[in-house]
């Protein structure tokens, strides 16, 4: 009587790709009737756009052989049956996106100064990067070497700041803002919950003030205002202008992420290190803020995306950043009517960045959940 | 004992002390930028002062649904226009960017995959490229329609053409005015009886129809009456006249192309909160409501959307919020709202740019705290009431 049974294998109609498709796909008649639908709709239009972007697309030369160094020479615009994409704009004008106006003799001081920014990215992307303290040193030294390698200094011919452009002033404008954005966060947001009911004040109106208005009339108030509330003699770089405005901007969204992670911290972290004789900025430095923003990594990366789009908003205050050489080319006769192309090739390009950003962020939220949940319990 | 400490060890004394020079410091660096400031004023021959906004402004303004503008008209008038542009541009693209991101917030969690798939793909792509970049390119997709003589006809009465979308102008008559008090009294009855059926469901659980009879009281109601006065509604149908269409409503693509982008770049983004919102309801309660033998459109309205709300309304609020802002960048494409047109034209003309930048940014302030205080009221009535 105590035969063993053999457990039976699952019905095929559950199992498999046959299963995957009937539950994810056809569960019911209507559920079917939209997969028909969106098959349908998809089968219209990913072969159209595939074609339009790579099959029938010319990347450097047209369907007659001939290199494209002008709109009129796109397959397209030479027979309208005959073509996608001209991918050629972005190939003739690859320089310019990339450096600007930045001097081709000059230019291996850009290149050099990307990779040192990847270098520099690394240790703070990476906790278990062989020789992490190293390559620290070297992210906290990369800022001057970088500023005096692109402005000029020691030998180098100065290059001035309105030769600057494409991806060049998108990344130092992303860089540089959430590099400064974020120490004048961390004050801003300790400052915000002191005792010091003046101080306190303060921080909440230059927050709030901030997070209220649109980033386009902080960038308008460094472009018309600041130089009026400098003294004679002081002339700022354009560039620098609209630094102080990105910097603002971000500082305050930074000080609520902050504040933020700093909410999270329990009360007993802050009695443990006042018992043991800590003073404010020591508790602060060495047991708060550690803890802090090791849980507001992931919002401090999603504002710092937020921002990086942002910086498209300087080519309104006239500065050419990549979405700037774009709208530049787009001007220039020899490129009239490429408008799809190049805003598809500026689009790729921010979708890169700020998808990896995204990705990171997401990464790193898992890894604090599956980390030590400090002091939750 | 305490005498022979240092007065910096007193920690009541140290928190005065610091206070009191942040104070002195930031009241130093005011008077030196006010200084510097009013120098640098006079030297540049700039006028300083609010004389500047009953001046005439000198220049149009294509786009002004509300209010008729002319050249002649002052500043004062322009910042009204702008006013009432951002505003428009905000509250329409907020109703939509809501429609929309709870729509695809709800598709994300559908049991289809495809459809989940695709709206992944579209949160994905729309929040990861510049706003402004979207804006730009919608604004370019519209100016390569079909020129005015070529627009594209919609049943005869809407055309599109690379002018903007022209469609009849509704003409109230004067006995329209009853049929829109009839309205008013409708949707404020409507309110009560809704009320009314709630405390009646909740004493007796006698359920009361409140769609059909508010459906009946603000439309059925007002369409009968429209007839009886008469019909008081014509319509001013757009003509072809010369190069350009004369009568009729007027919707510019610079309106269209801001009210694309900014509803669909901030969809993506409320259709993440919405998910969240939802995915935060215990998997518990759709099954009990389910085991209970409600339809799955009554789970999904009566049970999963109010506890969701909980979660949605307050990064809601922000997302609203970043709309508004985000309308400033209508100046990308002309697009006369607050920053373009007062902002932008009336500053270069006047040069008075402390007093414009004070007034726009206040104005957003103030924007921005009028949303924020109504969204507050609104997420303190759905919050859990605990008794």
């Amino acid at each position: 009587m105590n035969e063993k049974i053999e457990s039976r294998k699952p019905p095929v109609a559950t199992t498999g790709i046959i299963g995957w498709l009937r539950i994810n796909l056809f569960f019911n008649w209507t559920n079917s009737l939209i997969t028909i639908f969106v098959i349908y709709c998809l089968y219209q239009f990913v072969p159209w756009i595939l074609d339009w972007t790579v099959f029938s697309a010319d990347f450097k030369y047209n369907y007659l052989g001939q290199q494209i160094t002008n709109q009129e020479m796109c397959s397209r615009n030479l027979d309208p049956k005959n073509g996608g994409a001209c991918w050629a704009v972005i190939y003739v004008r690859f320089y310019q996106f990339i450096y600007g106006f930045y001097p081709r003799e000059e230019v291996w001081r850009v290149n050099i100064s990307y990779v040192m920014l990847a270098i520099a990215l690394l240790p703070l992307l990476i906790t278990k990067l062989p020789y992490r303290k190293i390559f620290l040193n070297f992210t906290y030294i990369f800022p001057i070497i970088a500023y005096f390698l692109l402005n000029g200094g020691f030998g180098l011919p100065d290059i001035s700041t309105n030769k600057w452009g494409g991806l060049l002033v998108t990344l130092v404008l992303g860089c540089t803002g959430i590099a400064l954005a974020f120490p004048i966060g961390v004050l801003l947001a300790l400052g915000r919950r002191s005792n010091l009911p003046v101080i306190s004040m303060m921080c909440v109106l230059f927050i709030e003030f901030i997070r209220g208005v649109p980033l386009i009339t902080l960038l308008f108030f460094g472009m018309v205002m600041l130089p009026l509330f400098l003294p004679e003699g002081i002339d700022m770089d354009g560039l620098v202008r609209v630094l102080v405005a990105v910097t603002l901007f971000q500082s305050a969204y930074m000080a609520e992420v902050i504040r933020g992670g700093l909410q999270a911290i329990p009360t007993g972290q802050y009695e443990a290190a006042r018992s043991l004789g800590m003073s404010y900025w020591r508790m602060n430095f060495q047991i708060i803020l550690p803890q802090a923003i090791r849980i507001s990594i992931p919002p401090i990366v999603n504002t710092s995306i937020g921002l990086f789009k942002d910086t498209t908003l300087v080519i309104i205050v006239g500065l050419l950043d990549l979405l700037g050489i774009g709208r530049g080319t787009l001007a220039d006769t020899n490129w009239l009517g490429l408008s799809y192309e190049i805003y598809f090739f500026v689009s790729l390009v921010f979708f890169i960045f700020t998808f990896g950003m995204s990705r990171y962020s997401l990464y790193l939220e898992k890894k604090l959940k599956t980390g030590i949940n400090m002091g939750a319990d | 004992m305490r005498s022979n400490l240092n007065f910096f060890s007193d920690e009541r004394f140290r928190s005065i002390f610091f206070q009191t020079l942040v104070v002195g410091l930031f009241a130093l660096g005011i008077f030196f930028i006010v200084q510097t400031t009013a120098y640098n004023l006079e030297k540049r021959n700039i006028a300083t002062g609010w004389r500047f906004l009953s001046d005439p402004a000198g220049f149009d303004i294509s786009f002004s649904p509300f209010l008729e503008f002319k050249s002649t008209d002052t500043h004062l008038k322009v910042y009204f226009v702008g006013v009432l542009n951002t505003l428009l541009v905000s509250i329409t693209g907020c109703i939509a960017a809501t429609i929309l991101g709870f729509l695809v917030g709800i598709i994300r969690l559908s049991s289809n995959w495809l459809l989940s798939r695709i709206s992944y793909i579209y949160v994905e792509f729309t929040r990861n490229v510049p706003l402004l970049l979207q804006i730009i390119l919608w604004y370019s997709i519209l100016i390569q329609l079909p020129r005015v003589k070529q627009s594209l006809q919609i049943l005869d009465v809407f055309y599109i053409s690379n002018r903007g979308l022209y469609s009849p102008r509704p003409i109230f008559e004067s006995g329209f005015t009853y049929i829109f008090i009839a309205i008013i009294l409708a949707l404020i009855s409507s309110f009560f009886i809704r009320r009314w059926a709630k405390k009646r469901q909740d004493l007796t659980g006698d359920q009361y129809p409140v769609f059909y009879t508010s459906f009946g009281l603000i439309f059925i109601i007002p369409i009968i009456l429209f007839f009886i006065l008469g019909s008081p509604m014509s319509f001013e149908y757009p003509e072809m006249k010369g190069f350009n269409f004369k009568g009729g409503l007027v919707i510019r693509p610079e309106f269209i192309a801001m009210f694309l982008a900014l509803s669909i770049y901030t969809a993506a983004f409320i259709s993440e909160t919405v998910r969240a919102g939802i995915l935060s309801v215990t998997k518990g309660q759709r099954e009990a409501s389910a085991a209970l033998g409600l339809k799955q459109s009554w789970i999904m309205r009566l049970i999963i959307i109010p506890q969701a709300l909980r979660v949605i309304v307050p990064p809601l609020t922000s997302q609203y919020l970043n709309l508004t802002k985000n309308s400033s960048l209508g100046i990308a494409v002309g697009y006369a709202d607050l920053v373009h047109g007062f902002g932008g034209i009336s500053l270069n003309q006047t040069g008075q740019a402390i007093e414009c930048m004070v007034i726009v940014m206040a104005t957003y302030l103030t924007i921005s705290l009028t949303i924020s205080f109504f969204m507050n009221i609104y997420n303190r009535s759905i919050q859990f009431k605990e008794k």
